[in-house]
């Protein structure tokens, strides 16, 4: 666009050409700091989701130090205490406390921890065995791709929520196991996002002067599809990320995912929803919060990356 | 058409079975099922007896060929727990689990379109960031913690509705509603970015420059092609809802299959938890063939493909 002369430019501008948004990313890897950079500077909703996340990171990280208390300990003498607002409420319980004495915000500090190692550890994993996969896939041809794509096509079709309780049921609880297990039922989409990306380059002039060169195979898959790759990696993960953390409290709400002695946010909200009808409103409320804080800020910074790194729909923004 | 339906079907038949494969080693992996069956102090030749009249001295790929032809039979086993087939006990729960699922489809439906089209056909208006920013909390909030808000607030505070069990539509409204949001809030966001998209291609340019009324291009010629790959998606939601809806069930005391589910775990109750999970991929793997065909008859591209 930037060869044009200004005039055509802002009449192109006026009426934009939004294309019609592709489910895959069939376009080549474009540099796109500059714009990327620009619509961050112009999104202040996308600013404040940003600096809200990196300040529950630091939560996460710093958790021991910043806990008021420890988040399993079990203070009998304060159980059922409302929050601090409250006349009821006692000092170091900012939010309250659960049935069995356990304070709320402790809990919650201690939860993001588990929900941030589990949605990025699980989502790492499956970006790595679906990254292979699919270049693999994309690259090979014949038998491979048949086969890794029909597995895909089996993993799709199949709810997650399913596949995942299946899996918990199978192995039991546990905080790795659930991240595997998550691993094992998100790699499905990394791999066949990175196969349309390979398929849409591996016939272009580049890719073919590189084997006249005589590069192996495998220095053309990281070096020519794996970087075309790297931008709707990202925008998947993006997206996984908050999904994962959302079956993974799910799955610690039921009952089946990290064991009981964790400070989970899922396990949290199941212990609070025992005592709702008592009126305790806060030790279910309040993790839940910050589970949706945690969420959204994710959501907007994944729908933000997508509209900016996506080409066929930056036009949208 | 018929060779798109075809392979679509021997797809589901694949899926099929490795669901039943992956159900099948539930029973395995997790241990030996004599040592659920038979009491602790049962002599050894009991023990093998029993194994041999159930078939568990056979090779496992032939103990898997007979739970095969069991279930094809209906033959789920029958349930530790409470004694009856497993499979009749997962469909007596069925309807009640179908009926939360299909209100809130309904819900987020009726909801959805009217907002997802007002927002797009009006985009940056005070009621598309309204919408957007609705639908983007919808979407990061847990529906189970959905539910227990509601129940909170409307049984607990103002006690205007019940919070638990199922009989009258007072029952229906907060498990729905509060499954319904999450839903509804993706569907919005999907309509929304669905019609925008169709609304920059060259038809809608053309319907406009015959001048077409601009009410008629949004209903009649944007609509429409949004919801051809809408179709897709609702049918597919409906699908994972009945598995997704397990955690709506327990929250609200709902006599569904999730619930039975979730009891059959805390028992190790095997054959219940297999038929729960073979019944909710016949339905998913059912309701998606049946997706697929109304996406043939929809879409004229697909069906005049040889």
């Amino acid at each position: 666009m930037s060869v044009l002369p200004r005039t055509i430019t802002t009449a192109i501008a006026k009426e934009p050409y939004n294309p019609p948004r592709a489910r895959f990313w069939f376009f080549e890897y474009i540099p796109a700091e500059r714009q990327l950079l620009h619509s961050f500077l112009t999104n202040k909703l996308v600013l404040v989701a940003l600096a809200m996340l990196i300040g529950l990171v630091f939560i996460a990280i710093f958790a021991p130090w910043i806990a008021p208390v420890d988040p399993l300990e079990q203070i009998l003498r304060a159980r059922l205490k409302p929050p601090i607002w409250d006349e009821r409420g006692a000092s170091p319980f900012y939010l309250g406390t659960d049935r069995l004495g356990r304070d709320v915000l402790s809990n919650i500090i201690f939860g993001l921890r588990i929900s941030l190692l589990v949605g990025f550890f699980s989502v790492g994993i499956s970006m790595i065995i679906g990254v292979i996969l699919g270049l693999i896939a994309g690259y090979a041809r014949g038998f491979w791709e048949s086969f890794i794509m029909r597995a895909v096509d089996v993993q799709l079709s199949l709810p997650l929520i399913m596949v995942a309780l299946c899996f918990m049921v199978i192995f039991g609880q546990g905080l790795w196991k659930m991240i595997i297990v998550l691993a094992i039922t998100g790699w499905a989409e990394y791999a066949r996002t990175v196969r349309g990306t390979v398929l849409s380059i591996r016939e272009k002039e580049y890719v073919e002067a590189a084997h006249a060169l005589g590069f192996g195979p495998w220095t053309i898959m990281v070096k020519y599809m794996l970087i075309n790759a790297i931008t709707p990696v990202l925008v998947l993960s993006a997206v996984q990320i908050p999904r994962v953390i959302m079956l993974e409290a799910t799955l610690s709400f039921l009952g089946l995912g990290v064991p009981v002695n964790t400070p989970s946010i899922g396990l949290a909200i199941a212990r609070g929803y025992q005592v709702l009808f008592s009126g305790s409103w806060w030790a279910s409320i309040f993790p839940g919060l910050a589970l949706m804080l945690l969420v959204a800020c994710i959501n907007i910074i994944a729908d933000w990356l997508r509209d900016a790194l996506e080409p066929r729909s930056r036009e949208q923004v | 058409m018929g060779l798109y339906l075809f392979r679509r079907l021997y797809q589901a038949i694949i899926v099929f079975l490795v669901v039943s494969g992956i159900v099948f080693s539930i029973l395995h992996i997790s241990g030996d099922p004599l040592a659920l069956l038979m009491p602790p102090d049962a002599p050894p030749s009991d023990v093998e007896e029993m194994r041999k009249t159930l078939g568990l001295d056979k090779p496992l790929i032939i103990q898997y060929a007979l739970f095969l032809k069991n279930a094809a039979q209906g033959n789920l086993g029958v349930s530790y727990h409470h004694g009856q087939p497993a499979l009749k006990l997962v469909l007596e729960r069925l309807p009640a689990s179908l009926e939360l699922v299909v209100t809130t489809i309904i819900i987020s439906l009726i909801l959805a379109l009217p907002i997802g089209v007002l927002a797009a056909s009006r985009r940056g208006s005070m009621i598309d960031r309204v919408s957007l920013l609705g639908s983007l909390i919808g979407i990061s909030a847990p529906p189970f913690w959905i539910g227990i808000a509601f129940i909170f607030i409307f049984s607990v505070e103002l006690q205007w509705l019940p919070s638990s069990g199922r009989g009258t539509w007072a029952h229906l409204v907060l498990p729905a509603t509060s499954l319904a949001l999450y839903r509804l809030a993706l569907f919005i966001r999907l309509i929304r970015a669905g019609m925008l998209d169709v609304m920059t291609m060259d038809f809608i340019r053309t319907a406009r420059s015959k001048g077409v009324s601009e009410k008629k291009v949004i209903y009649k010629h944007a609509l429409k092609n949004t919801l051809i790959p809408f179709v897709t998606i609702a049918g597919m939601q409906m699908g994972s809802l009945l598995a997704g809806a397990i955690v709506t069930e327990k929250v609200f005391a709902w006599p569904g299959m999730g619930r039975l589910f979730l009891e059959a775990i805390g028992v190790m109750d095997f054959p219940v938890i297999i038929a729960w999970a073979l019944v909710t991929a016949t339905i998913f793997l059912t309701l998606n063939f049946i997706v697929d065909i109304i996406y043939v008859y929809l879409d004229p591209r697909i069906r005049h493909e040889k």
